[in-house]
């Protein structure tokens, strides 16, 4: 750790795990209740439990998000953070509004909660991840907005990296499209256009920029490649990104009520998508190549090169399976889309957190470089486990997803939705199975950072 | 010409690709997109070639005609550029540029009167598929013109500082490789858009 105020990320990152854990708990009580409906009814019944699944990886990942940002940018300003202070501050602040949230999830009716939150003087819940009261909301705002203000002094104060502004970039967007959820029109298409501008401009637009930099940021400090040639992949990834990922929107936008050039502009520009990603792929893998040193955190760089390669599985290749207009006029809203969901945030933003956790983390507690072997071969392995898990889960929930689509609406005679359920709930057991064994990878992974606490660091075998 | 330009400089010159591996990268990337649209048109022209011929005969022919001339002049100029820096002459380079970048910019008025021409017609992206098209595929490429312009804008000020000499020179070569790409990209969208029936 170069600068004192970096050690505020810890905080953040601390937080972020610690939700996480909450998310993946929240997810197996889910996937039970796809083959046991009345699971834990009617303390969490199934809408409170995907409300808390959803929203805590969002924060989550916000979190860490700002953590990385907390950590990187310092160093790459080389400079201290503008307010440590306020940094702490606001983690409190977001950390409380998120608890309380949850707690209105699960201890009252989500209607009850509209209620006692005056959702009726600015109402902006009831929408699919955007289920936060109003005035949860509008602490989200005042945290990305304090947050911008210490991040963007800081840089201002300090070096301009392209690293630095890609990342300022991605998070102004981050706060700037989050508005849109203020925007709640009685119109129920503009509704739905203006919603997905809050979730796919996040995550097939501006997180990207945020996931570029981090990657580009911890291949820099791994490899020892020159910056300038990581700069300038950075560059041309987040350019594709913007090209495609922005008029990409549009395959939302295929029966949803808008025009229907959408269904070409959709198609077409979302089916590139898939390129910045496999850029991204080229990139760390060509990078880890040339590197000119070892570094002793293996751990870090499994991490990194992890990403690149399932997020382009997961974000790329899953999404272009159903993004086609044709395509998607069947499997629309199936278990297709849920397959995608999950390898994609796993593989491009859960696993981009967990990058920049594993190369700080060490260097956060005080380490020079990394953690003892013992702690990395602990952590290698919840790598593997929940990786591994992942890619069984979207293979079991794209075999449910495939089945769906036909039985429900290509056969001769289609059968109603709950009839077709019944018939998949094979793959739902396989797919809560494979969920167990993430689970057990997170443990491994929560334990790594227990283990091997007296041993020495890792050190890079001379030859 | 071509022999003088290599005997009087570094092995650099000789570079292929020329300019940064990135842009080349980059063009391939958007290529694609390209290639993905033109195809979708050729494709959905097949089952509507009626509808296509009509309303092809709608659109601004000499127009297209007269940008093509000016792209293609502009890639010339652009080539002047890059040999001008080639010989250590930066005001050649920066003039060659400016003259690339007017021709760009002749480009745009064109296009914008022909856009003023059908949205003054009424005509929008709901009207049938060939003006979506239409529509989608030229704009498309004249956002990638104004980018173009960017670039060699960008190019042209880094010359004016001196900031390319005979010796190096990737700057000049790869915002003239990405021009050239847009030119290309024109000079399929011309005839397949505006002439082919």
């Amino acid at each position: 750790m170069t600068y004192k105020s970096q050690s505020v990320a810890k905080l953040y990152f601390i937080a972020a795990i610690a939700l996480f854990a909450a998310q993946i708990l929240f997810g197996l009580i889910l996937g039970l209740q796809y083959v046991m409906g009345d699971f834990l009814f009617p303390h969490i019944p199934f809408n409170a439990a995907r409300m808390v699944h959803t929203n805590a990886l969002i924060v989550w990942l916000l979190m860490a998000f700002m953590g990385a940002a907390y950590y990187l940018v310092p160093e790459e300003s080389e400079t201290e953070l503008f307010s440590p202070l306020l940094a702490i501050l606001m983690f409190w602040i977001f950390l409380v509004a998120a608890g309380l949230t949850v707690a209105g999830y699960l201890l009252v009716p989500y209607s009850t909660l509209a209620e006692l939150t005056g959702n009726d003087l600015l109402p902006t819940m009831g929408r699919e991840f955007l289920e936060q009261p109003t005035i949860t909301k509008l602490g989200i705002v005042v945290v990305a907005l304090a947050f911008l203000f210490n991040i963007g002094m800081t840089i201002l104060k300090g070096r301009k990296t392209v690293i630095n502004l890609v990342l300022l970039l991605g998070l102004t967007g981050l706060a700037v499209f989050f508005l849109f959820a203020f925007y709640n029109p009685t119109n129920v298409v503009l509704d739905k256009y203006f919603w997905w501008w809050v979730v796919h401009l996040w995550v097939e637009g501006v997180w990207e920029l945020i996931l570029g930099s981090i990657l580009a940021f911890v291949l820099i400090k791994v490899t020892g490649v020159d910056r300038e040639v990581i700069e300038k992949w950075l560059y041309i990834i987040i350019a594709m990104t913007l090209i495609t990922g922005i008029i990409g929107t549009g395959h939302h936008y295929f029966w949803i009520g808008t025009p229907e050039y959408w269904q070409w502009w959709g198609s077409i520009f979302s089916a590139m998508e898939p390129i910045p990603f496999f850029m991204m792929t080229v990139f760390a893998f060509n990078m880890v190549n040339k590197r000119r040193r070892e570094h002793p955190n293996r751990a870090a760089t499994l991490w990194a090169l992890g990403t690149a390669v399932m997020a382009f599985l997961g974000a790329g290749v899953w999404g272009f399976l159903h993004t086609l207009s044709p395509v998607n006029y069947y499997t629309h809203g199936s278990q297709i889309t849920a397959a995608h969901g999950h390898m994609a945030f796993y593989g491009a933003y859960v696993m981009i957190n967990l990058t920049i956790i594993s190369y700080a983390m060490p260097l956060l507690r005080g380490r020079n470089a990394a953690n003892s072997n013992k702690s990395q071969i602990w952590e290698m392995w919840s790598f593997w486990l929940m990786t591994i898990a992942m890619v069984f889960i979207t293979l079991f929930l794209t075999g449910a997803g495939i089945l769906q689509v036909y039985l429900q609406r290509v056969a001769e005679n289609p059968q109603p939705f709950m009839v077709v359920q019944d018939q998949i709930a094979l793959f739902y057991w396989l797919r809560e199975i494979a969920g167990l064994m993430f689970f057990g990878g997170l443990v491994v992974y929560i334990a790594s950072f227990f283990v091997g606490q007296d041993e020495p660091e890792a050190t890079v075998a001379q030859s | 010409m071509q022999e003088q330009v290599i005997d009087t400089s570094d092995v650099l010159h000789d570079r292929h690709p020329p300019g940064d591996l990135a842009i080349w990268i980059f063009i391939l990337a958007e290529l694609s997109v390209f290639a993905v649209f033109f195809a979708a048109y050729a494709f959905t022209r097949m089952n509507n070639v009626e509808l296509f011929n009509e309303f092809q005969q709608h659109l601004d022919r000499q127009s297209a005609l007269l940008n093509t001339l000016t792209l293609i002049t502009s890639s010339y100029f652009v080539v002047r550029a890059v040999a001008a820096i080639k010989e250590n002459n930066h005001k050649l380079c920066v003039n060659w540029l400016l003259a690339a970048i007017s021709m760009g910019f002749l480009f745009v008025v064109i296009k914008s009167a022909e856009y003023a021409h059908h949205f003054g017609e009424g005509i929008n992206l709901s009207t049938n598929t060939f003006y979506m098209f239409y529509l989608s595929l030229t704009f498309f490429h004249f956002m990638h013109v104004i980018m173009g312009m960017v670039i060699l804008g960008a190019v042209a000020i880094k010359a004016k500082n001196g900031g390319y000499s005979d010796i190096e020179h990737t700057g000049v070569e790869t915002g003239a490789s990405y021009w050239h790409m847009v030119d290309l990209v024109w000079l399929i969208l011309f005839p397949l858009v505006y002439v082919m029936r």
